[in-house]
Formats: C-alpha cells, sequence, structure tokens
C-alpha cells in the first residue's frame, strides 16, 4: 500500500529536536504518524564492563533528565545482586527522594510547560505562550508552581546534597543519614506545597469542564496500562511493589507480578525510525499490545492511593473514565500529575514522621551473591527497570533498561496520528496547517517524554513537522527552534 | 651535611645540600605541582610536571630529582612552564578514558584538581580512547586502566613501604600498563598482602576499592609519609 507521509519529525542531526512525520493515504487522510526519538544511542553499551558500584553514577549522567529515578532504580538491581534487604531507614529516605523527584517533574511539566497552553491558550501568541508570559498574566499560579518545583528539589538536594549527588543511592541503601535539621525544614514546607497543588486541581477541573474537545482528541484511544502497585492490597506505588497490567475496560490481565520476571510480560521491538525501543505486552504482540505507563496507568491500575486527600481526588477523577472508571484521554496525564503530587505531599510529610526517617543505620554491606538483578522504580514518566548481569567480580556484562519515554512511545504515535487525522483533511496539496505544531506539541507534552527538547525549553518544544505523501514524497516541512 | 642557599622565584633560600629543589620550595612555601613524586616514596622524574628553569642551563630540569646547588637561580613559574604543564595534563587526558562525572575519584583527584590548577578548560589533543579493561578480581580492590596515568606511585608503594612488589609496569610507551606479578589477575596474585597502599597511593581513580562509588574513593597519600618517617625513626621501637 502505498500512502502519502506528513512528517513532523525530530531531525537527527539538530539535537534536541523532536521530529514527527505525518504519512498520508491516497485520499490525503493521514494513515499514521511518527514521533521519532533520537536519544539514548549506545547507552547501554556505555555501562559494559563497568563495576556495579558504578552503574547508578553512570546511568544517572548519561540520562540527565531524570536522574533521581535512575540512581533508584540501579541501587535496587545492586541491592537484588548483594541479595541484600536494605536497612528499614535507607528504603524510606529512598522514597522520600522519589516523591521530591516526582514533586518537581510533575510541578515542571504542569506549571512550567504545560500550564501557558492551558490559561493562554493554544492560539495566543507563542512568544507570550510560555513561563513568563503566565508571569505576566497570572503571578499567583505561576509563582506558586515555581515554589512547588522547588520544593520537590530541595527534597532531592537536602538528601542527595547539591546538585543531586549522582550516587546517593548504592547498592545496600543510601550513602548518608537525614539530619534532624533537614527533616524540620521539609516539613514546614509541606502546607504550602499541598495548597498549591489543591488550587491547580480546582483550575484544572474547571477547565476540562469546559474544554471537551482537548479531552476528546488528544490521545483519547484505549490501550493497556502498566505500572507498579503495592505489594498489600495494590494501592498506588512508586518505588517498590508488583507489577499489573489492566486493559482500557478495567480487566486486570496480569497482577501480582515480579518485576524480576518482567520478560515474561513485556517485549522490546525495535523501529528503524527510532532508537528507542517500544516495549509492548508480550502475550498480546507487537503493535497490539501498546501500553501506557506513567501517573495515567498508575492511577488506574491502583485500587486506593492510601492518603485520604488524595484518595478523594482520584474517586473524582475516575469519574471522568469509562464505565469502569478507567480514564483513557492522554489529556489527562496532567491530572493524574496533579493527584500525584498531592499524594506525594501527604506521602512526604507520613514519612518525615516516621521514627525511622532519622536512624544512622542506612546502608547494608553487601558483595556479589547473585549475578542478575533486576531493580524497578516509578519514575515520574513511568515504570523504570534496569536489569543487570555481572561477573562473579561485579563486572557488568550486560544491561537492559526499560524506560517509561519507550514504553509510551507507541501511544505516543498514536496521539499525534490522533490530533493530525483531526486536522488534516483530504489536502492533496496538503499543508501542515498553522495551529498544528502547537497541538502536536502539547499531545506530546501530555506525556512528558524525557528528551531534552521537551524539558529544555520554557517556552516552545524545537520541533520538526515534515508531512509526506502516499509515495513518500515529502509535501511540508515546518520547523520550530 | 651542610646547607647552601640558592633563590627561587627570587626569593632567597636556605636548604640541605642533599635535598631537592622540590623539598627546598616545599621547606619555602613555594607550591610546585607534581603528580609521579609523593613524600615517602623515591622520586622518579617521570611525569615531568614538576619541570622548573634554572639559570644557566638550557634544559628544563625535574625539581622532584634535582639536587639544589649553591646560588643556583630557579623559577617554577613562568609563562613557558605554564603552557608545558598545561600541554602534560591535556596530554595524560587525551590518553586514557577519563570521564571524571562518574569516577569513584571525582572531587578527590590529583589529576583534576591539577586540570583545575592549569586552567585546562579543554584539550587541544585528539583523544586516543584507547579501549581498557580492569581488573575486579581482587576481593578489596580494583585497577581501571582508563584512569591511570603510569606515575607508578602505586608500584613504588608496594615496593618499597610494603615491600610485596606485587605491581609493577609491562609494556613501554603508549603500550605500558600496570600489572600484578606475572600479568595475572590481582585476585590471583600470590605476593599481594591486601595492604591497599597502592590505592593510598594512587593520584586518581585508578586504583579503588571495591564498591566505591561515584566519588566515593578518598585516597591516603600521606600516610605513606608517615609510615616511612615512623620507620626510619624507629617511633614503634621493634
Ligand atoms: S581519575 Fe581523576 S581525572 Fe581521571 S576520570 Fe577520575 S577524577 Fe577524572
Ligand atoms: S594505578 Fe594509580 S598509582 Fe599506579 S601508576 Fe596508575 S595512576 Fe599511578
Ligand atoms: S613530580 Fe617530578 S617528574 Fe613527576
Amino acid at each position: 500500500m502505498t500512502t502519502r507521509r506528513v512528517v513532523i519529525d525530530p531531525v537527527t542531526r539538530i539535537e534536541g529536536h523532536a521530529k514527527i512525520s505525518i504519512f498520508l493515504d491516497e485520499d490525503g487522510e493521514v494513515r499514521d504518524a511518527q514521533f521519532h526519538v533520537t536519544e539514548f544511542r549506545g547507552f547501554e553499551k556505555f555501562c559494559e564492563g563497568r563495576p556495579l558500584a558504578e552503574m547508578a553514577g553512570i546511568t544517572a549522567r548519561v540520562c540527565g533528565i531524570c536522574p533521581v529515578s535512575h540512581i533508584l532504580a540501579s541501587a535496587k538491581a545492586g541491592d537484588d545482586i548483594f541479595a541484600v534487604d536494605i536497612p528499614p531507614a535507607a528504603e524510606k529516605l529512598r522514597r522520600l527522594m522519589n516523591l521530591g523527584q516526582i514533586v518537581q517533574s510533575h510541578a515542571l511539566s504542569f506549571f512550567h510547560l504545560s500550564s501557558p497552553d492551558l490559561l493562554l491558550g493554544f492560539d495566543s501568541d507563542p512568544a507570550q505562550r510560555n513561563l513568563f508570559g503566565l508571569i505576566a498574566q497570572h503571578p499567583e499560579f505561576a509563582r506558586g508552581g515555581i515554589r512547588l518545583r522547588q520544593f520537590g528539589q530541595e527534597i532531592i538536594e537536602l538528601l542527595g546534597g547539591r546538585k543531586i549527588h549522582p550516587a546517593w543511592a548504592v547498592p545496600g541503601g543510601v550513602r548518608e543519614p537525614l539530619a534532624p535539621e533537614k527533616r524540620d525544614h521539609i516539613l514546614s514546607r509541606v502546607p504550602e506545597a499541598r495548597q498549591t497543588v489543591l488550587d491547580a486541581l480546582a483550575f484544572f477541573k474547571r477547565y476540562i469542564a469546559e474544554h471537551r474537545e482537548e479531552v476528546e482528541h488528544f490521545g483519547n484511544f484505549p490501550t493497556l496500562f502498566l505500572g507498579l502497585v503495592s505489594k498489600d492490597g495494590a494501592q498506588w506505588e512508586h518505588y517498590d511493589g508488583y507489577l499489573r497490567v489492566m486493559d482500557s475496560e478495567g480487566n486486570i490481565l496480569v497482577d501480582g507480578h515480579d518485576p524480576r520476571r518482567y520478560t515474561e510480560i513485556i517485549g522490546e521491538a525495535v523501529e528503524p525510525h527510532s532508537y528507542l525501543k517500544s516495549p509492548y505486552f508480550k502475550p498480546w504482540g507487537y503493535p497490539e499490545g501498546a501500553y501506557r505507563v506513567g501517573p495515567l496507568a498508575r492511577l488506574n491500575l491502583c485500587t486506593r492511593i492510601g492518603t485520604p486527600l488524595a484518595d478523594a481526588e482520584l474517586a473524582e477523577f475516575r469519574q471522568h473514565g469509562n464505565a469502569r472508571g478507567v480514564v483513557l484521554s492522554s489529556f489527562m496525564y496532567h491530572y493524574a500529575r496533579l493527584i500525584e503530587i498531592l499524594a506525594a505531599t501527604e506521602r512526604i510529610e507520613l514519612l518525615l514522621h516516621d521514627p525511622d526517617i532519622l536512624s544512622p543505620h542506612v546502608r547494608a554491606g553487601g558483595a556479589i551473591n547473585k549475578l542478575e538483578g533486576v531493580g524497578v522504580s516509578e519514575a515520574p514518566r513511568g515504570t523504570l527497570l534496569h536489569h543487570y548481569q555481572v561477573d562473579p567480580h561485579g563486572m557488568v556484562r550486560r544491561v537492559n533498561l526499560i524506560i517509561a519515554t519507550g514504553q509510551n512511545n507507541l501511544a505516543m504515535n498514536r496521539t499525534v496520528k490522533q490530533i493530525a487525522q483531526h486536522w488534516i483533511h483530504g489536502a492533496r496539496d496538503a499543508k501542515i496547517p498553522e495551529g498544528l505544531l502547537n497541538r502536536v506539541e502539547a499531545g506530546i507534552r501530555a506525556f512528558d517524554p524525557c528528551l531534552s527538547c521537551s524539558t529544555h525549553a520554557v517556552g516552545q518544544m524545537p520541533l520538526i513537522v515534515r508531512l509526506f505523501d502516499a509515495h513518500g514524497q515529502l509535501l511540508d516541512e515546518v520547523r520550530r527552534d | 651535611m651542610s646547607v647552601v642557599t640558592l633563590t627561587i622565584n627570587g626569593q632567597d633560600v636556605s636548604a640541605r645540600d642533599d635535598a631537592t629543589v622540590l623539598q627546598a620550595a616545599r621547606e619555602a612555601g613555594i607550591h610546585i605541582p607534581v603528580l609521579c613524586y609523593l613524600e615517602g616514596l623515591s622520586a622518579v622524574g617521570a611525569c615531568r610536571l614538576c619541570l622548573v628553569e634554572v639559570a644557566g642551563v638550557n634544559r628544563l630540569l625535574p625539581a622532584c630529582t634535582t639536587r639544589v646547588q649553591e646560588g643556583m637561580e630557579v623559577h617554577t613559574d613562568t609563562p613557558r612552564l605554564q603552557t608545558y604543564r598545561r600541554h602534560i595534563i591535556e596530554l595524560l587526558f587525551a590518553e586514557r578514558n577519563h570521564v571524571c562525572a562518574v569516577c569513584v575519584a571525582n572531587g578527590n583527584c590529583e589529576l583534576q584538581s591539577l586540570a583545575i590548577e592549569v586552567g585546562m578548560d579543554h584539550v587541544r589533543y585528539d583523544y586516543v580512547f584507547p579501549s581498557l579493561g580492569m581488573d575486579l578480581t581482587h576481593e578489596r580492590f580494583g585497577l581501571d586502566h582508563n584512569r591511570c596515568i603510569l606515575c607508578t606511585r602505586c608500584v613504588r608503594a608496594c615496593d618499597e613501604i610494603e615491600g610485596a612488589h606485587t605491581l609493577d609496569v609491562l609494556g613501554r610507551g603508549a603500550k605500558a600498563r600496570i600489572v600484578t606479578d606475572l600479568n595475572m589477575p590481582w585476585g590471583e596474585s600470590p605476593t599481594c598482602t591486601s595492604c591497599g597502599k597502592c590505592a593510598m597511593a594512587c593520584p586518581t581513580g585508578a586504583i579503588f576499592k571495591q564498591g566505591s562509588t561515584v566519588a566515593e574513593m578518598v585516597h591516603h597519600p600521606e600516610k605513606l609519609a608517615f609510615l616511612k618517617t615512623a620507620r626510619e625513626r624507629r617511633e614503634w621501637r621493634v
């Protein structure tokens, strides 16, 4: 079958651009769309031949968008290889840091990157549609968001040292206990953070009531969902637990699955247009087994969150879902992110009041006791898996990483396709319509992919969109730097 | 023993006649950068970082192996020396694979400190990117050839202070490598006493404690000088 091709595409040679290709069919209708990811090349090779102890530092540096998540997954893979149970304080501190990471990353995604679209409108002046425009028009809202992100960052810095120590979490635990002054300081900032997110939730709920179109057309389709849930009662989980897979009807397909056996349920496809592997749900095959991870998936998967404020919000959130309460629109990732920030503020408070949290015993000694280990955690963007094989001396032989953005890759393609289908129709001399770029950008942003192009820019995402006809002829290209 | 007088950077300095220029300078509080020299070990003059200018001598002389002389006029920090030092450091970086951000010695590395000291903001030579392995077979220590600058401090510490002579250098020039015994895995060494003096001596992240994570390896070179002096003065009266 021949098709025409519209490319919204991150050109490889331009670093940090999101590249998108849109393909048309003979009738000029959108047949397919691809969001190309060009990062993470050679990433895993880079780790081979290095000692296990260095892995946290290496993965955190090479994949610099969410270092904390890699540090945690890597340290957990190390715990597995050491075959140790880490001290209770170490687990709680790691959880605390991950919550800090979730707060800061979600706040960045919602307030800094996405809310200018929501508050100022998709078609507002691009020069104004950014954080600075937001500060000018909604100073309270913008400032609250900036401070919320700082709150999350501060937790990370107070625990890991200035600029995030690249190896704060280590196989066996963490490197340093928490000092009482630091605990008190974080606690003192919780109320403000919570108020900010409650206000943002109120705003967002009004927004979706008034903007049904965005909710309907931003990646609203059935897929599977995959993520961690807690071992006791399948509650919301971000650090440990079992893998759960749910279909769009709310049927639980896999439950209580030990992440160490992830290869039984996750397959990895490699597509020529992307360096990123596209994981899929193995029993359903590729590409039918496309699944989504991240905030939306976590909220769909869990039975409850486990803290009162967040659980109340979750109940309301599920009313936006289908008959079984499963929320399908990728636009609702934003909503899910806010609820997760709220949950994080509640959990942070609980953790800081835990008597174990100041314990000086934070690092278990260990040695290479197994030649293979898997570490899993929920990064802000979704489930993150580190799988290492080592030799008897701890030299890393093989590394496999499954990252959130890879897992969402198929869903991101479908989102872009759905948006393009809504905007491009039967134009044989097709042009990339005005307004498409902003929508596509917002569609991708809903997933908060961990690409430098998507997070470095306070303003617009650098994008290249290409439109191809049914014969692969380039019809139009729009580039935004 | 007699005392000689010389000038270093125009400053009058006196020193024992068996002292080196480096010792005289240190005594007088004048800093000369070094890498292969370590107090407590014999000086080998290998890295050339301590080169100084001596009036009336055409060549540059290594301060760590050059004896003081009466009336000597020494300069330690001329523009020419600064340029050479920077080149030496750049060559050391270009020669092996140094990724400080993920290195066990980050923040605690003499090579890194010197790069900062000589103002190395980039490397003007092409990186060689040699494909080098590491030896993790020893239960307590690891050796990463990627970060080794062949200063031989570990070899001398092992030989002169511990007396084991487990470590040595194999090959020449760009092919030179630190080896254990007859080039066997360190973990199988019949001579290594696992004392860790090599790890104390190493100026970089090349020799480290097993399990060290990024920036976690702290060296203690001063302990070697302490051992040596204490032994010479028979402080323990054994
Ligand atoms: S040994 Fe020193 S210079 Fe080399 S990578 Fe490590 S910190 Fe950097
Ligand atoms: S291992 Fe360390 S002490 Fe030994 S030669 Fe290499 S850099 Fe010098
Ligand atoms: S310190 Fe003198 S040559 Fe190395």
